[in-house]
């Protein structure tokens, strides 16, 4: 075959070799072109344009020419009593999805593992599915208009029962509890499928075996199915753990509005209404950079934990 | 003992079954109740007497929404930015996963770490927004279609499923004197078509339901999509054209009109994914087994 790469004569020097061998990969080589231009325009350019986060930006001056401030903006954001309330926000509504949102797609899976009608569990599998074809806007759509206190059939449901109407999307205490139980709504049986085909590789010996040593179906759940899942729901974990600090910002800008920001302002959306509305392009990008940060650190270190229990890990 | 083994297998199964019929129907009747509501006259709606099918059918909503054109017009701009958006996904998309799914790459290791990075760390919101500026897609197509051209988890599904492909097949046609460009068209890309419809739907998904993006880059409204539209007219209340047409004859309600443009941005994929989401299984356990 040409492409093996061919014993290699000793006189050849690391570069001669490397242009051989790339002269033989030349064709992969440029189909490979127009996706390495894209991944260096479009992702690595803009990492490149963090450093506007250390200098005091202007359109018209350009990122050279702007000059530097150090951590100025670093030390301004954390002396906001805004960005600390932010902060703690973009916290609580990650916990809060973590332990509420994070284990349904899995109870979710193992429990559909259990049907044993074909027919019946497709059909509850591909309605699962719709959320997730439903834009953010419609759901947003949909979380306004059915809990609407004029006219949303959640309130004529409550007055009916003869309670008066809560005005949900605007009142602090229900921002929370209405993002994440949406975000169950959306992500619970698309997350599943993961999980599904994880459930589908574990060895049907072992539910053999657990039956015959008595086991209840329970008991089957419990010592079979969770340990067979568990490299996948601790991979799953960290990989949620990368993005701690990122809720679903486009979620949390449509159901937002000023009587709610006590609760519903994240780092997101922060950033937006600083960086594009008022275009303070330099601090919002540091916001923006010390939040990366943060969800890096927790991906290094949640990926390290899990190794040092010897669990799977991502590297 | 024996007895109470089979009560709690009861009590297991009625679980499950619980489950899956609260899972079936807090999915489906929210979107039931949308669609009736949409097909129902304007005093229904008001009186609130729509549950799950519609009270006096009536298509006076959507006709409204048809006669004065704007959520038409987005409705064209999302058709036209998702076909020209999935195309050029699908063309990267393959073109990179091929030669990431030959193990003799030379650099394959470096560009898999290249491809691997932006999955994880990003240069964020604003420094975006100034490199399309940079870039002069500002206010342009491009700045919607270009920016997400090859999603990496997408283009990790597509390599393992090439890696996937017998190499027997690609060997006899280098024998043959094909180059990798021919193995590719001719012999590769025709036994994805599963993989690969799979992996268009996700990305057509993607252009259709993106709303941000046209916000932030176009400075008309006449170029919005549709959802950018749906956000304006059913979270932003801002409907004074269609509510214009409101006449005695046919009474139009701001509700009926959200609704319906709630329906007509959903529909679409909503007809499509079911088709496809038998591969979608595979599809998530291919990308999984990554490595």
């Amino acid at each position: 075959m040409a492409n093996v790469p061919a014993t290699v004569g000793k006189k050849d020097n690391v570069l001669t070799r490397t242009l051989k061998s790339l002269n033989r990969t030349k064709y992969l080589q440029m189909l490979l072109l127009p996706g390495l231009i894209y991944y260096i325009i479009f992702h690595y350019k803009p990492m490149y344009g963090i450093i506007i986060a250390f200098k005091d930006f202007s359109i018209k001056k350009g990122i050279m020419g702007s000059p530097w401030v150090g951590l100025k903006h670093f030390r301004d954001f954390f002396s906001y009593i805004e960005f600390q309330r932010v902060f703690v926000n973009t916290i609580i509504l990650n916990v809060y999805t973590l332990i509420f949102a994070f284990p349904m797609p899995i109870i979710f899976a193992v429990l559909l593992n259990e049907l044993h009608n074909l027919h019946y569990k497709k059909f509850v599998q591909t309605v699962s599915y719709l959320p997730h074809f439903i834009s953010t806007v419609s759901i947003v759509g949909m979380l306004h208009m059915l809990l609407s206190p004029n006219n949303g059939i959640v309130n004529n449901i409550i007055k009916a029962l003869g309670g008066s109407p809560i005005y949900f999307m605007a009142e602090t205490s229900w921002f929370r509890p209405i993002y994440v139980f949406s975000e169950i709504w959306q992500n619970i049986g698309w997350d599943a499928i993961i999980y599904i085909a994880a459930l589908a590789n574990v060895d049907q010996q072992l539910y053999e075996a657990a039956v015959i040593d008595g086991a209840s179906r329970v008991k089957q759940i419990w010592h079979v199915s969770l340990p067979g899942i568990r490299p996948t729901i601790i991979i799953m974990l960290i990989m949620r753990m990368g993005s701690m600090m990122s809720s679903n910002t486009d979620k949390v800008l449509l159901m937002q509005n000023p009587m709610t920001y006590d609760v519903s302002d994240i780092i997101g959306t922060y950033v937006y209404r600083l960086g594009i509305k008022q275009a303070q392009y330099s601090y919002s990008t540091a916001v923006g950079f010390f939040n990366s940060i943060i969800n890096v650190l927790f991906l290094v270190v949640g990926n390290s934990i899990s190794r040092r229990f010897g669990e799977s890990s991502l590297w | 003992m024996v007895k109470d083994e089979s009560l709690s297998a009861k009590v297991f199964t009625v679980v499950v079954h619980v489950t899956m019929i609260v899972v079936l129907i807090a999915t489906l009747v929210p979107v039931i109740h949308v669609i009736s509501i949409s097909f129902s006259s304007s005093d229904a709606i008001n009186r609130g007497l729509v549950s799950l099918w519609p009270v006096e059918f009536s298509l006076n909503a959507y006709n409204a929404i048809f006669e004065t054109g704007r959520v038409v017009r987005a409705f064209g701009n999302s058709v036209y930015y998702t076909v020209l958006g999935t195309a050029i996904n699908m063309l990267l998309t393959t073109m990179m996963a091929y030669p990431l799914s030959r193990t003799y790459l030379t650099f394959r290791k470096f560009y898999n770490v290249l491809i691997l990075i932006p999955m994880f760390f990003g240069g964020g919101l604003i420094p975006t927004f100034l490199n399309i500026r940079d870039l002069g897609m500002y206010d342009t197509v491009w700045a919607i279609v270009l920016p997400g051209a090859i999603s990496s988890w997408n283009l990790i599904i597509m390599r393992t499923f090439f890696m996937s492909l017998p190499i027997e097949l690609e060997e006899s046609a280098q024998l043959d004197g094909a180059n990798e460009f021919t193995i590719f068209r001719k012999i590769i890309l025709p036994l994805s078509m599963a993989s690969l419809a799979t992996i268009t739907l996700f990305y057509a998904v993607g252009h259709w339901n993106s709303w941000f993006n046209a916000m932030i880059y176009f400075k008309n409204s006449s170029s919005y999509p549709l959802q950018t539209i749906l956000r304006s007219i059913v979270i932003e209340n801002q409907m004074s054209e269609e509510i214009q047409m409101d006449e005695i004859a046919n009474p139009v309600s701001a509700e009926g009109i959200k609704y319906s443009t709630l329906v007509i941005s959903m529909v679409p994929m909503m007809v499509v994914y079911p088709f496809v989401q038998k591969y979608f299984v595979k599809g998530v356990m291919i990308g999984s087994i990554k490595g």
